[in-house]
């Protein structure tokens, strides 16, 4: 049996698990598979992984994030680009998310609550330099987060510190963060990448220029919009890591130029492989499709104030009405694991995995009869970058919910604005969610009653639940609360989910890596420090 | 006559004149289109970080919640006297631009000094030989050339020489300091491909231009002089059709810094054009005008330089009545 064999069998199991593809189209293809000379590997059996990481080498990444307005100020962080090598690579956080999602010491080594979580005490580790050979101190963590917390900030993290109302330190190892309320979600959020920790400066303020951090690369060169070195930091303070001594980001916004990079052996990784793209990566012996879980999803959004969607019943029957295996195959080309009206991704800690939701059209006439009605009209507004493929999947969406008598009139809207104009304004909508690392960080910010981006929706008891969570310390009492709060979202809540996406990249077989994080892109964005060359 | 001044300077002086204030127009209105577009700096470059609050509060600190005409006379003013300003990211606009500007015109005067002559002599070689097999092959294949979008020709040419034949890298991406040697061999893709898109038109405009020389009277003179056809196309002809040439190539070389943008992105070479878009996605309005202006500039500059190359070889325009 050989290696491609090996890798389409498992990609196929790979489907199978997620729901991508049925069971006999499993069998179908995975016994074609077998009569061509490969062994089965059934699903769920992890293979046996030469996971034994060697030093050395140099590791080439062709992204399409970068822009030349990319600079060191990690408050205008935003990219992939900016996470994995400025945050990834040069500096480090108090915590860090591993790939499993649990979340680990990082800069500080140990930390506790008090207060019913308002009152957090990070424990820093002992002997870390920053790059110049400073040693790092508590002041240089309060500076890196009061650099976030200016009045007039405009950090991508506000409002995360924005819940900060003071920071003290505590002796020469520990600092304190008091919370305006309590947040047992609180170390996770330290792990967001704006708040990397950059060496204070005499008289205030941190030194963002000098490009010195922590993390286990020094910053070689960096030219916005075109490409960063990253040469190994012999002193890091994790053991062993780095293994490459030397990493390079190289900008290549177009898909097709990507795809050629990584096939000519000018880069050993491609981010966001085109889905048409993917039978010439596969087909090569040299190169793999890495498909990584995340947390994106794709989902119709209505605004539960404006008729009819302020009828739940209304709500369930166009939920019924979507056949979301239909669009996964055709326009998603089985790259998508499939919805269940939940925001919440399922490698999240307290996901709630509930009965799926499939197509049924009686399901939806019952509803639309409950409701009062025979049929019901409603317009659609999608874009081209509303969600890659929406306005096909909204077409497929017409032809479904026309059988149980919805009819859907798709609006097509210019890509150009989407967001500003048509997002949060149309009552009905396509929307591509990077999702966030928590749940209560992804509810605060768009489901609650009173969250930023709250297109509509708004009901007391998820509101409750989510207050309650929030500051639960007990792991058992919030996995049933955020449970209810997800059973609510799917019952009565404002989104379809068509899909959620994974971070499907391109891999050269060369590379070594373990267990990938998909929480945020590129290995939780820290794969400088966890990827290494195999030969 | 004394009190006249030169009519090559005086037609300068007022194309430089009229250039100026095309540019204004243009300033003006890029400025006011990219106002109008939806979206900002800020909701672009906050991304889904892009809460109500933080936006507003990154308007309010690039000035952006002023009205689009206070800003333009601002902009205007500070560009007068030569200040670029500093982009939206806090960076001065020409060290943002400044490297791409030269990566634009190293690829443009590598390729103009292939393309120019070897065009025009293709172009007199095709009227030389008009109608024969080697003038129909020519017009035949430029035309080709010619038709085909130039990302087909930029992927095709990448297809074959640089993923089947692997001869030379897909990305001709200048970065980190890369020897001479290494630079020149990774833009070899691009100036082939920029080649097979200006030579045509260069070609075919030479050739017309020669041919209508071709048909005049003093040209049938020559020729009963018993003057050696060569002799006739390149001495008599080709001197007279030098003013078509000249504004044909013109328009070529501004093509070549304002119009290889998406030769830029399919060989992710880091010029002005790739500048733009980035500057256009993120609304950077600054670094979008000042491109914008470029471009403007190399325009009517290169068209100043081909009027006066066409009067000084055509003495008649010089005295016009």
């Amino acid at each position: 049996m050989n290696e491609s064999d090996h890798r389409q069998m498992d990609d196929l199991a790979r489907k199978l698990r997620s729901g991508a593809i049925s069971r006999r189209e499993f069998l179908a293809r995975g016994s074609a598979l077998l009569a061509a000379g490969a062994v089965m590997t059934m699903p769920g059996m992890p293979r046996a992984q030469a996971a034994e990481p060697k030093a050395g080498g140099k590791m080439r990444l062709g992204l399409h994030n970068a822009s030349q307005n990319d600079n060191l100020d990690p408050g205008t962080w935003s990219t992939s680009w900016t996470g994995a090598s400025f945050n990834g690579g040069v500096y480090n956080n108090l915590v860090e998310i591993l790939p499993d999602g649990e979340v680990a010491a990082d800069l500080a080594e140990s930390w506790e609550q008090d207060n019913n979580a308002a009152t957090w005490r990070f424990k820093l580790r002992k002997g870390v330099t920053f790059h110049n050979g400073k040693s790092l101190t508590p002041e240089d963590v309060r500076q890196s987060f009061l650099h976030h917390m200016k009045p007039d900030s405009t950090s991508g993290a506000r409002a995360i510190v924005q819940q900060i109302s003071a920071i003290d330190l505590d002796g020469s190892d520990t600092v304190v963060f008091k919370l305006a309320g309590g947040n047992a979600d609180f170390p996770y959020l330290m792990s967001d990448y704006h708040l990397s920790v950059f060496p204070a400066m005499e008289g205030g303020g941190i030194d963002i220029q000098a490009g010195k951090g922590t993390g286990a690369f020094l910053l070689d060169s960096f030219e916005p919009g075109i490409a960063t070195r990253l040469k190994r930091n012999p002193n890091y303070h994790k053991n062993n890591k780095p293994y490459l001594d030397e990493v390079e980001f190289i900008s290549i916004p177009d898909a097709t130029a990507r795809l050629n990079a990584l096939l000519t052996g000018e880069v050993d990784f491609i981010q966001d492989l085109d889905i048409r793209n993917v039978p010439m990566v596969e087909r090569s012996s040299d190169f793999s499709v890495q498909r990584v879980p995340s947390l994106r999803h794709f989902s119709f959004d209505m605004d539960t104030r404006v008729a009819p969607f302020d009828n739940p019943d209304v709500r369930l029957a166009l939920k019924y009405a979507l056949d979301r295996d239909d669009i996964i195959e055709k326009v998603f080309l089985g790259e998508g694991r499939k919805g269940n009206d939940n925001p919440v991704s399922s490698i999240m800690k307290y996901f709630h995995d509930m009965p799926q939701r499939d197509y049924s059209i009686e399901k939806a006439k019952e509803h639309l009869a409950k409701a009062g009605m025979t049929s019901v009209s409603v317009d659609l507004h999608v874009a081209e970058n509303a969600f890659a493929g929406a306005i096909d999947a909204a077409v497929l969406y017409q032809e479904h919910a026309a059988k149980a008598g919805i009819n859907i009139n798709v609006v097509r809207e210019a890509a150009d604005g989407y967001w500003e104009n048509v997002w949060l304004k149309k009552s009905f909508a396509g929307v591509d969610w990077f999702g966030r690392a928590t749940i209560d960080w992804l509810f605060s910010t768009i489901y609650t009653s009173k969250a930023p981006w709250n297109a509509g929706w708004s009901n007391a008891r998820f509101d409750e639940l989510c207050e309650k969570a929030r500051v639960e310390t007990d792991d058992a009492k919030r996995a049933a609360y955020y449970a209810e709060a997800q059973q609510i979202i799917h019952d009565d809540g404002n989104l379809l989910t068509v899909a959620f996406v994974d971070w499907r990249n391109g891999v050269s077989n060369k590379l070594g890596f373990d267990k990938v994080g998909g929480l945020m892109p590129l290995d939780n964005m820290r794969m400088c420090e966890r990827w290494w060359l195999k030969a | 006559m004394t009190t006249k001044s030169h009519p090559i300077l005086s037609m300068a002086a007022s194309r430089i004149g009229l250039g100026l204030l095309s540019l204004l127009i243009v300033s003006l209105i890029i400025f006011s289109a990219v106002s109008f577009l939806p979206g900002s700096y800020a909701s672009a470059i906050l991304g889904q970080n892009a809460t109500p609050a933080a936006v507003a509060a990154m308007e309010v600190k690039l000035g952006l919640n002023r009205p689009w005409f206070l800003r333009y006379l601002a902009w205007l003013g500070a560009a007068a006297t030569g200040d670029m300003g500093l982009s939206f990211s806090g960076r001065p606009v020409m060290a943002l631009i400044g490297p791409r500007l030269k990566n634009t015109l190293v690829l443009a005067s590598i390729t103009a000094a292939i393309a120019v002559p070897l065009s025009i002599a293709l172009g007199i070689v095709c009227a030389r030989y008009r109608g024969r097999f080697l003038d129909k092959f020519l017009s035949t294949s430029t035309l080709a050339s010619i038709s085909i979008p130039e990302f087909f020709v930029a992927y095709v040419v990448m297809m074959v020489l640089a993923v089947k034949l692997q001869l030379f890298p897909s990305m001709a991406g200048i970065r980190n300091g890369m020897g001479l040697g290494e630079q020149l061999y990774r833009m070899v893709l691009p100036i082939l491909t920029l080649l097979l898109v200006i030579l045509a038109h260069m070609v075919r405009n030479t050739r017309a231009a020669i041919l209508s020389v071709m048909a005049s009277p003093y040209i049938e003179m020559a020729r009963l002089k018993g003057e050696p056809e060569k002799r006739v196309v390149v001495r008599q002809a080709l001197p007279n059709a030098i003013g078509p040439i000249a504004s044909v190539v013109a328009l070529n070389l501004a093509y070549l810094i304002s119009g290889v943008v998406v030769i830029e992105v399919v060989f992710v070479y880091p010029g002005v054009g790739q500048a733009m878009i980035d500057a256009v996605r993120n609304r950077d309005v600054p670094v979008i005008q000042a491109c914008a202006l470029i471009f403007a500039a190399a325009y009517i500059g290169f068209n100043l330089i081909a009027d006066i190359i066409s009067i000084v070889s055509n003495p008649r325009l010089l005295h016009p009545r």
